[in-house]
């Protein structure tokens, strides 16, 4: 059907139509407030002169870093320098890419990651991915299947209600699925969908949480949501973050990390790497002269 | 606002305008024409053998016995025949699902190494591309052996018979096999690497992850792949008229009541349908039409089945 036309009637007094009442939604994300320097915070992995190369490609060369329990640790840096593929190095998911080669030492709690079994340290250093991916299951099962032995089906439903609600509570997710428990994951907002696999992840009771741009595919509300609990989350894990987006390392991490070409250019306190960077480099990227 | 206007778009770009070369507008037409014509076809055959037989069909038909007589009026129903197409169906159905899910799983998430990989493609596509009528007589060859007696009859002087429910069920899997296996594979890389990758990251292996997260998600790529494949089982005359014997009842070989059953011969709708029309003996053309449009309310049946489930596929959010 061809869209209506309209004349204008030149002697006709126009109707104005009035903007939308400005909401406080309709705000910009409001912002966690950034929290006292924590105590207790303690090394809870270290990378020791870590190199990943694809098919014989470097992608990360010589990075030493260390990863705190009690505190946010944000990886900046431009498209292609090698932030996830560092992160993906913490639980060795670099391992499923057969062309990806690694060199150098990870260490956790004092134990070289490669004597772990692969699944047993994922278990330990749990991973949220950049889309929210929950499985085709129902919200209740996404996360009985992380604390769940492999494929098994057991422990049972009722015996699981509590370790689900306490990882659904920790994700701030609880009270709006409370009543959907049994629903299919999938059904969930963008939001809530990843609220969901930081759910899941924690369900495994990992010591170290991994966080691929978590953010990028939400919209400003579900951000701002997600930011808050991953601040409050630092209080009892050791969280790294890969984001792409300055203001939100600015608004959560404690330490920021800058990688620039596959090389660890710079890594200190937020404030620090933000407003003194050490590296001219760091300075042009945090002041967006490249990026 | 640019959203509405989408399609609006999109439907005045698919009209051919006065700017169209006089091929493209041609070519255009010549499609539109292949589409009218297969609807036109399609319902053609739904409509003639809609109209002959609802004409032709009476319930009794569903529930008597064929009998063998030169008088059509005492030539019984289909029963035996309807009996036999479920009976086919299912057996081939149970050897081709299991065999389909576990080749698609192989092919697409080991395939190692992989010429051995595009060994079994190959394979795959063979035996899609092999006409049914040499399914069937390889099937027959190969079962007369001695070492497959267990499947059929063993007649004296211990030949084997080679034609039963067990052996024909076995390369009706065969037809079915390539449709379980294409589907399975499609939804299963319609899963996300990230998705297999967030189990792995739980401390997931890759077998709990096929088992809890990849096949939960192609669950409707299977069913669709299984129904389409059942579809074709049903509708399959040659390797019915050379394997399984399509004898007009069902003759049991001795045995355990079952197993004797299944390792004798008989007839489904496609046979019965074959060998009543003026095609076969062409003794009973009625009930052959009213067979035959209870065959075509299957087959329709299944298809509309398979479009079903194909609408339940897992969509993760881009």
């Amino acid at each position: 059907m061809p869209p209506p036309i309209r004349r204008i009637v030149v002697d006709e007094t126009p109707t104005v139509v009035e903007g939308a009442p400005t909401r406080p939604a309709a705000a910009p994300a409001p912002r966690p407030a950034r929290r006292a320097p924590r105590a207790g915070v303690r090394e809870r992995m270290r990378i020791e002169g870590l190199g990943v190369a694809y098919g014989g490609k470097p992608a990360v060369r010589d990075v030493s870093l260390e990863v705190r329990a009690g505190e946010v640790l944000a990886l900046i840096g431009p498209s292609g320098c090698g932030k996830t593929t560092l992160l993906r190095c913490l639980n060795r998911l670099t391992e499923l890419t057969p062309s990806a080669v690694r060199t150098g030492r990870l260490v956790l709690d004092d134990e070289d990651v490669d004597r772990f079994e692969a699944t047993q340290l994922r278990r330990r250093v749990s991973m949220v991915f950049q889309q929210p991916n929950p499985f085709p299951m129902s919200v209740f099962d996404n996360v009985a299947y992380a604390v769940r032995e492999q494929a098994s089906r057991r422990p049972r439903k009722a015996d699981l209600r509590g370790p689900v609600e306490e990882a659904l509570r920790r994700a701030g997710l609880w009270d709006e699925v409370e009543a959907d428990l049994d629903h299919p994951a999938l059904r969930l907002s963008g939001g809530q969908q990843q609220r969901l696999c930081i759910a899941r992840a924690l369900a495994a009771g990992p010591e170290v949480l991994l966080l691929d741009e978590p953010c990028s595919a939400l919209d400003p509300r579900s951000t701002a949501v997600i930011e808050e609990l991953i601040v409050s989350l630092a209080d009892e894990l050791a969280v790294v973050i890969v984001t792409h987006n300055l203001q939100q390392a600015q608004r959560i991490a404690d330490r920021v990390a800058f990688m620039y070409l596959g090389e660890l250019v710079e890594c200190g306190p937020a404030d620090q790497v933000f407003s003194a960077p050490r590296s001219a480099r760091t300075r042009d990227y945090v002041s967006g002269v490249f990026g | 606002m640019a959203v509405a206007a989408a399609p609006r778009e999109r439907a005045a770009l698919a009209e051919p305008s006065p700017s169209w070369r006089r091929g493209d507008k041609i070519a255009v037409g010549l499609c539109w024409a292949a589409g009218l014509l297969l609807c036109a076809l399609a319902a053609a055959i739904v409509l003639y053998m809609g109209y002959k037989g609802l004409s032709l069909l009476r319930p009794e038909l569903l529930w008597q016995r064929p009998q063998a007589s030169a008088d059509q009026s005492k030539t019984g129903g289909f029963l035996d025949p309807l009996i036999g197409t479920v009976v086919l169906t299912a057996l081939g159905t149970a050897i081709a699902l299991p065999l389909g899910v576990a080749t698609a799983i192989w092919l697409s998430e080991f395939a190692r190494p992989s010429w051995l990989a595009r060994a079994v493609e190959s394979g795959v596509e063979v035996i899609a591309g092999t006409p049914d009528i040499v399914l069937a007589i390889f099937g027959l060859v190969l079962f007369q052996q001695s070492f497959f007696a267990f499947l059929s009859l063993t007649a004296q002087g211990n030949a084997v018979f080679g034609r039963s429910f067990l052996t024909a069920g076995a390369m009706m899997a065969l037809v079915a096999l390539p449709f379980v296996v294409g589907s399975t594979r499609e939804a299963l890389q319609a899963v996300p690497r990230h998705v297999r990758e967030a189990s792995y990251a739980l401390g997931k292996t890759r077998a709990a992850t096929i088992r809890r997260v990849l096949l939960p998600a192609c669950r409707p790529g299977i069913a669709t792949g299984t129904v389409l494949g059942m579809g074709r089982i049903v509708g399959d005359t040659a390797i019915v008229v050379i394997l399984l014997g399509a004898s007009l009842q069902f003759s049991r070989v001795d045995g355990p009541p079952v197993m004797g059953d299944l390792r004798g011969t008989g007839s489904t709708l496609t046979s019965y349908v074959y060998n009543n029309s003026p095609a076969g003996e062409g003794n009973a053309p009625e009930k052959a039409y009213a067979a035959a449009f209870v065959l075509l309310l299957v087959v329709i049946g299944l298809n509309l089945a398979a479009g079903r489930l194909g609408r339940g596929r897992a969509k993760w959010k881009s």
